[in-house]
């Protein structure tokens, strides 16, 4: 597993390339351009990415953080690769909920299910 | 133990992002001596970000000569949160709604979604460079038993 900053830890399984995020707030700017950095490097990384985001660590987050997944998605989505979110605790996922983000983002409750047909 | 009087401050910062971490220090402080609910912190604390973000980047244009300035209230019931930026101000009614249509598919656009989602009170002055937001503390939910009429 490598570690890219101290923002997100990346696992490759199979098709599918896990990305973990590391802290436990995601809030200031300059640390969410600095995940926006890592990440997009390591979609580039790949043609056609697919994609697990891995929440477990999250507690807390602002809609600055959805803004990135939305142009994280965007990137993944031009090259035809897929986007899943997982591990997301009740307090965020009802951000999600509110925002109806629920509609665009494939959510699933683990790592497993969210890479098990991209393996 | 805190007191029954509810206990106000007015904080004036700089107008840049990372000023937001003492603010929150500070109320979610009180919010904890006066009992609120890990999900009432979460939610205070959410729209305190969304808040100050939105004064330092939309009000005050991420101007650093700018401040902010930020005057609450926590009492055992409730917490009354006013952010005032230097900016021209904003029309609230003019933002998109940011669920539906392009909206959810931009990047941008959901702090005042959040805001009037995780508050049981918000509103602006007549200028809109000024939100006032109100949450009051969450109840205990009632049991079988308390729900039932006594005869």
């Amino acid at each position: 597993m490598a570690a890219i900053k101290p923002r997100i830890s990346v696992e490759f399984a199979g098709k599918a390339t896990i990305i973990r995020f590391t802290d436990e707030r995601i809030l200031e700017e300059k640390d969410i351009k600095a995940l926006q950095e890592s990440i997009m490097s390591v979609i580039e990384q790949a043609e056609q990415m697919n994609l697990v985001l891995d929440f477990g660590n999250v507690r807390f987050l602002s809609s600055a953080v959805l803004g990135l997944l939305i142009r994280i998605s965007k990137r993944i989505y031009e090259h035809d690769g897929q986007l899943r979110l997982c591990n997301i605790n009740p307090k965020i996922y009802e951000i999600f909920k509110i925002t109806r983000l629920t509609k665009t983002f494939d959510i699933y409750k683990d790592v497993e299910s969210a890479a098990e047909d991209l393996s | 133990m805190a007191s029954n009087a509810p206990i106000s401050c007015s904080i004036v910062v700089d107008s840049k992002p990372s000023a937001v971490d003492d603010v929150c220090e500070q109320i979610l402080s009180k919010l904890e001596e006066n009992g609120f609910s890990k999900d009432d912190i979460f939610a205070i604390h959410l729209t305190i970000e969304e808040a100050f973000l939105n004064a330092v980047r939309h009000g005050n244009k991420m101007d650093p000569t700018k401040k902010v300035q930020i005057d609450y209230s926590v009492g055992s019931d409730k917490v009354e949160i006013c952010v005032t930026d230097q900016g021209v101000g904003f029309e609230p009614e003019a933002v998109a709604d940011p669920r539906y249509g392009g909206g959810l598919y931009k990047p941008g656009g959901r702090g005042l979604l959040l805001m009037n989602s995780y508050m049981d009170v918000v509103s602006f002055n007549e200028r809109g460079n000024s939100v006032h937001m109100v949450r009051y503390k969450e109840k205990p939910r009632l049991t079988r038993n308390q729900d039932q009429t006594q005869i």
